[in-house]
């Protein structure tokens, strides 16, 4: 107990210590203003801007800048599709992989565009050292960019006054890569190499074990791809067995460090709209959302693994914590993370879109395996993706305004933007999309022969494998509960095309929002307006998002891990 | 003010036409307004269609659950028809108030300098009527010709009459209204079933209601909800079928009737509508529900000084005397000055006197008295009396009179009437002969009560901003006692338009009153613009609101109205959502119960079977509608005391409320539908 408290206290302290200058330094970089990093990126950028032909000082509306970024993503999967089935064809290969199959690579392709990272392969048996760097580690920087970017305008789109415009994209998009994402991956792969985690060019080590057996220790450019994979919120994992393999996180340091940096730029980004909505409690309202609900997330996944499973109890068995053993439940988890770090990774992970994971979700019990999937269903807005936790949560500030902004007698506003229908039928095209393309495929693959033949638990655990798989990859999360077969034409095709709606199709109403708004006057507050920086805001906001997605997902989740839950305490199993 | 009854919440015989008019609403072609209702509608239906066929198969205990769901969901949609149909009754009632003032009236046509006599309702735009004493006045108007005292009463309930005549402040008339002296040429402004009672008429029988912004707004976001409550249901059916469940569709019509939010969605029309009727209790009627919307967004309040802030004419409060002058002399001497003065200041001076050192006003008539009428040129005015010659008036022109005589101006003159003028009073001086007597200290009187009333402004996060055409530091006196926010000085009539238009250039919501033509561009461009009903058909037709009591602080109800309804329509939205918590809780467990028998734990009100359950949910979803007819009628409980706090309040009582009470009522069902055995 103290243990956890420890812990997460010491993790929630460290992101929100790091959140705000990091949060402030990028008001700075999106507004355009001098950075100490000018010297060195100044003239790189001119230089992108010079090669690309962008013209640095022209601002798109929001269609422009929509069909910018549309535009942008397509090229870029399609790059990434063509890659995968040629490698065989181009250097750094040096186990020799063939082309990846058609299904697979349309999959990864929409995956780590999405930045979902949704993997249906294993990296080290399935992808060359080019396909990640080129391929992957490329997608890993500017699909998280492109989130970044998106985010920044959907905050012009609130704070400017009768605007037009809401940014340049490529402008976002380079700004984000070169002064964000790439000087911290820089120095955090650094760390990482410190930590232990590989960094080479190496064909894989043959060794032979104490027992004389042959192992096949897989190699490569490690740490560079793991900082971005965090970082970008990405999750995508060198090898399969994710952040649970000790070359990705080896020690209980790099678990924290980790966690952090997944963490990192979502929280700052509240910081950013504080600052660049000229009221700082403004973002640390939407700290103090993001904050509760990943606190309560938290107690409750890592209570849940504690108390380990109700069976083992009944036959006696010890699942304390005490000075020998971890306790709780450490089916499917890494002796040198224990329980709290793995349910914490595991809340962290899911809370952000990034899907990395130090256990396997899967063997969690029921209810610490209901946290990941209830915080997917939030809309991965607790921190969240970079760039797409902030606007969803920015889309619920929205959706909360005006559901309970009337009840102080004016008509809604949010930041002197008033909230009217046309922003309600984009709000709501956002929050409508999102569980659509979560239960309409899970219901249709719970008829048709292809779905359920992925299923590998029989009962409700095995819905909740499907549910769980629809509801990360339209969140785009990308962490698998594991247990479901998905790499198949039928889940590699349809989780490839939720991947793809979940991503844009959410995006475009967003852009669309932000469109809307920045046209808008501002009013100014005055002391019978809804103050959207206090504590009562805060709790209200997370009233709303636990009401709208539990109203959405609950009898979906009482069919899976609520079922099963009770089904374990009652000792009946399938 | 004279606010119209409101009529009881039950009346009869509105509860009896309500009921017959919620019979004819079920028609899906009034339904299809509404996307919640209609989902209802649709589905009731297909609940309805199941029944017949499960009778025709015979399956008499299916059929005997399904004939209450079916019948539970058609009340579901006729106590949203009641709801909207009481609130149409009520402001039909408001409205026959109103209608009975322009009954079977004769009017006075000329035509080609002749006088026909027509039926009021044949008039049209533009034609000239002659208006005698005794007669009633055919339609709205403006007085071209003569001068005429007008009984008012009908539409504003305040019996004194009033004076109307061509040209000025004072020319609109209003149909229904009655002449009770002399005459007055009428041209007629609208064509019969366009005045403004006729528009206002239209607004609270429901007619002719159009959506107003916000309704809009909130129709799409109960319109989304309702769209994911559906993909919710149809969804549950494979992922139920997958465990062993196959789901029946009155089952899964109960849980998406039970979730999408058919209790705002039944109430929404019905709060817009009980929104305007307050208002015609108020006797303000309003262009549109647009207007009332935009009534509790207000951000910023032009008032005028005179006649809102302070009584219309200014009063003598202090004599203050010069010189070896007793004040007793120079109140005897500004009593004889203003004997003749039939203005209100003239008369509040006589009565000063008398006031303070019971001096009589003395009969003159049989002295020989000369009467110094006030004029444009000399700026005074007093008497000539057994050889005095008293004058009292501006500073100035007093000094004058007294230097042409001879007379020396005592040093202590100037100081007074500077802390006079300072203090954001008038100094009247008075001289007898070449004799400086003193000052008389007029005195703007600023309303009983208006500083609190801004002080209530204030805390609804409105700015109050006084407009006079004072110099600017009698206006600082008055605003600093009268306690508004900020004042424009020596303002002239486009003062107000240009500041309404920078007020506006900031994002905000300006209100305004006005009376006079040259208040019409800013009524025009004020987001709320008010327009006494004794003021001028162009500010009448400029503004969107018209008070029938020419009540300038009026607007402070109208800007609680509004804000009372935006209230209203948020708290049953948020009461409406934090329901379905409970019936998920409800409906859940019972769906399963086969399939999935450990979910019973789910099952926290111990509901008595899984029929009972789906049943008292649905039931509690219906009556929910009835019983919050009143509130929705009747509106939220407005208080002035700042955004947060009264959000803290309505999100405990509606949010949390909401929360819970249906875990209460649906238990309290449950156990009745048990007892009956229903279920």
């Amino acid at each position: 107990m103290l243990n956890a408290i420890i812990q997460v206290g010491l993790f929630t302290l460290i992101v929100t210590v790091v959140s705000v200058p990091l949060g402030l330094y990028m008001a700075r970089v999106f507004r355009r203003e001098p950075t100490f990093l000018d010297v060195v990126l100044r003239p790189l950028e001119r230089l992108v801007y010079r090669v690309c032909g962008v013209h640095e000082n022209t601002e798109q509306d929001w269609i422009e800048y929509t069909i910018a970024m549309l535009l942008f993503s397509a090229v870029g999967m399609l790059l990434l599709y063509v890659l995968e089935r040629l490698q065989f064809y181009l250097p750094l290969n040096p186990q020799g992989f063939g082309a990846v199959a058609p299904d697979l690579a349309f999959n990864t392709a929409a995956s780590f565009t999405t930045n979902t990272n949704w993997q249906a392969y294993a990296g080290e048996s399935t992808m060359s050292y080019f396909t990640q760097m080129a391929g992957l580690a490329f997608h890993n920087f500017v699909s998280a960019a492109a989130g970044i970017a998106v985010a920044i305008a959907v905050i012009r789109g609130f704070v400017r006054r009768s605007a037009k415009t809401i940014g340049n994209f490529w402008v976002d998009l380079t700004r984000a890569t070169l002064w964000v994402l790439l000087p911290i991956s820089i120095v955090l792969t650094l760390v990482l190499v410190w930590q232990g985690v590989p960094d080479n060019f190496n064909t894989y080590t043959h060794v032979k074990t104490l027992e004389g057996a042959e192992q096949v220790i897989a190699q490569g450019p490690v740490a560079s791809q793991e900082s971005i994979k965090e970082l970008g919120t990405n999750g995508g994992g060198f090898f399969n067995a994710n952040s649970a393999h000790p070359y990705e996180n080896p020690t209980p340091l790099s678990n924290l460090i980790e966690m952090v940096a997944i963490f990192a730029i979502g929280a700052a980004l509240t910081h950013t709209f504080g600052a660049m909505a000229g009221d700082r409690r403004q973002g640390w309202a939407l700290f103090a959302a993001m904050a509760l609900l990943f606190l309560m997330g938290a107690a409750i996944a890592i209570r849940a693994e504690q108390r380990g499973n109700p069976q083992f109890t009944r036959l006696g068995i010890d699942q304390h914590a005490s000075a020998t053993q971890s306790g709780g439940n450490m089916e499917g988890k890494e002796v040198r993370f224990g329980i709290v770090n793995s349910a914490l990774w595991a809340t962290v992970t899911t809370d952000t879109s990034c899907g990395a994971v130090n256990a396997m979700h899967d063997s969690f019990t029921p209810l610490g395996g209901l946290v990941p999937l209830v915080n997917m269903q939030i809309g991965e807005i607790i921190f969240g993706g970079v760039g797409s936790g902030l606007y969803g949560m920015l889309v619920m500030a929205v959706l909360s305004v005006f559901i309970a902004g009337l009840m102080v007698g004016r008509t809604p506003e949010y930041l002197g933007k008033k909230i009217e229908g046309r922003e309600m039928k984009l709000a709501m095209l956002f929050i409508l999309i999102f569980p659509a393309v979560i239960l309409v495929p899970a219901g249709i693959a719970m008829v048709t022969k292809a779905g359920l033949a992925g299923i590998s638990n029989p009962g409700p655990h095995g819905f909740s494998q499907v549910l769980y798989a629809y509801t990360e990859a339209s969140a785009n999360n990308g962490s698998a509960f594991a247990g479901l077969n998905a790499n198949t034409p039928f889940y590699n095709v349809t989780l490839a095309f939720v991947m793809l709606f979940g991503r844009f199709l959410m995006k475009v109403p967003v852009l669309a929002l932000a469109g809307s708004l920045v046209a808008k006057k501002s009013i100014p507050p005055s002391a019978g307006t809804f103050p959207t920086n206090g504590l009562i805001f805060v709790l209200l906001l997370v009233g709303v998002i636990i009401i709208v997605a539990a109203l959405t997902f609950f009898p979906a989740d009482a069919l899976g891990p609520i079922v099963e839950h009770l089904a374990l305490a009652t000792g009946r199993l399938y | 003010m004279a606010d119209r009854k409101a009529t009881p919440l039950w009346d009869r015989k509105i509860v009896r036409e309500a009921f017959a008019a919620s019979l004819t609403k079920f028609d899906p072609r009034v339904q299809v307004k509404n996307p919640v209702m209609f989902v209802v509608e649709v589905t009731a239906l297909a609940v309805t269609l199941i029944l017949a066929r499960d009778l025709y198969q015979g399956h008499m205990k299916l059929a005997g659950f399904e004939f209450q769901i079916a019948l539970w969901l058609w009340f579901t949609v006729g106590f949203a028809n009641f709801a909207e149909a009481m609130a149409e009754g009520r402001g039909k009632a408001q409205a026959e108030n109103l209608r009975r003032t322009r009954t079977e009236t004769q009017a006075t046509l000329l035509k080609d300098g002749r006088e026909i006599t027509v039926p009021a309702p044949s008039l049209r735009r533009d034609d000239i009527v002659i208006v005698r004493a005794g007669q009633i006045i055919p339609g709205d108007g403006e007085v071209i010709e003569g001068v005429a005292a007008v009984n008012e009463s009908a539409i504003t309930g305040e019996s004194a009459p009033v004076i109307r005549e061509s040209g000025g402040d004072r020319s609109a008339v209003t149909g229904g209204t009655a002449v009770i002296s002399d005459w007055i040429k009428v041209r007629i402004t609208a064509n019969p079933g366009e005045t403004f009672l006729d528009r206002m008429i239209a607004l609270v029988e429901g007619a002719q209601r159009q959506k107003t912004p916000n309704e809009i707004a909130l129709s799409i976001l109960l319109a989304g909800l309702t769209i994911i409550f559906m993909l919710v249901c149809v969804s549950l059916y494979p992922f139920a079928l997958y465990g062993g469940t196959s789901l029946s569709l009155p089952v899964l019509v109960a849980l998406l009737v039970c979730l999408i939010p058919t209790t705002i969605g039944g109430l929404l029309s019905a709060i817009g509508i009980a929104g305007m009727d307050r208002l015609v209790q108020h006797n303000v009627l309003a262009m549109s529900g647009r207007a009332v919307e935009a009534a509790g967004d207000v951000d910023t309040l032009l008032l005028d000084k005179t006649g809102t802030i302070t009584l219309g004419d200014r009063m003598a409060s202090e004599f203050i005397p010069v010189g070896d002058v007793t004040r007793e002399e120079l109140a005897d001497a500004a009593q004889l000055a203003s004997l003749a003065d039939e203005t209100p200041e003239g008369r509040s001076i006589v009565v000063l006197a008398k006031k303070e050192f019971n001096l009589r006003g003395r009969e003159l008539a049989d002295k020989d008295a000369e009467f110094i009428p006030f004029s444009a040129t000399t700026r005074m005015s007093g008497v000539n009396l057994d050889g005095r010659e008293i004058r009292k008036g501006a500073g100035e022109q007093i000094v004058n009179f007294v230097r042409e005589r001879g007379g020396v101006i005592p040093l202590e003159l100037t100081p007074v009437v500077e802390r006079i003028a300072k203090a954001g009073g008038t100094p009247l001086v008075v001289a007898e002969g070449a004799r400086v007597m003193g000052v008389i200290y007029l005195k703007d009187i600023i309303k009983e009560g208006i500083r609190e009333r801004f002080e209530r402004l204030r805390a609804m996060g409105m700015r109050t901003v006084m407009i006079t055409g004072d110099n600017p530091l009698t206006a600082a006196a008055i605003a600093s006692e009268a306690g508004v926010d900020d004042f424009r000085a020596e303002a002239t009539p486009e003062t107000k338009l240009r500041l309404i238009r920078e007020e506006q250039a900031q994002g905000k919501m300006v209100a305004m009153i006005g009376d006079g033509t040259n208040d019409a561009p800013a009524l025009a461009q004020a987001d709320v613009g008010i327009a006494m009903n004794a003021g001028t058909q162009a500010a009448r037709e400029a503004g969107n609101m018209i008070d029938l009591d020419s009540n300038p602080t009026k607007i402070m109800e109208v800007v609680e109205i509004g804000k009372q309804l935006l209230i209203t329509r948020g708290a049953l939205t948020t009461f409406s959502i934090a329901n379905d918590v409970a019936k998920y809780f409800a409906i859940i467990p019972a769906m399963f119960v086969l399939g999935y028998p450990m979910l019973q734990r789910l099952n926290i009100m111990h509901l008595a079977t899984p029929q009972s359950a789906i049943l008292s949910a649905v039931i509690f979803n219906a009556l929910i509608i009835i019983a919050l007819i009143p509130l929705a009628l009747r509106g939220v409980q407005y208080r002035p005391v700042g955004a947060a706090a009264i959000l803290t309040r309505n999100l405990l009582i509606y949010g949390v409320g909401g929360v819970i009470v249906p875990f209460i009522g649906i238990k309290a069902i449950d156990l009745v539908v048990a007892a009956l055995h229903l279920a």
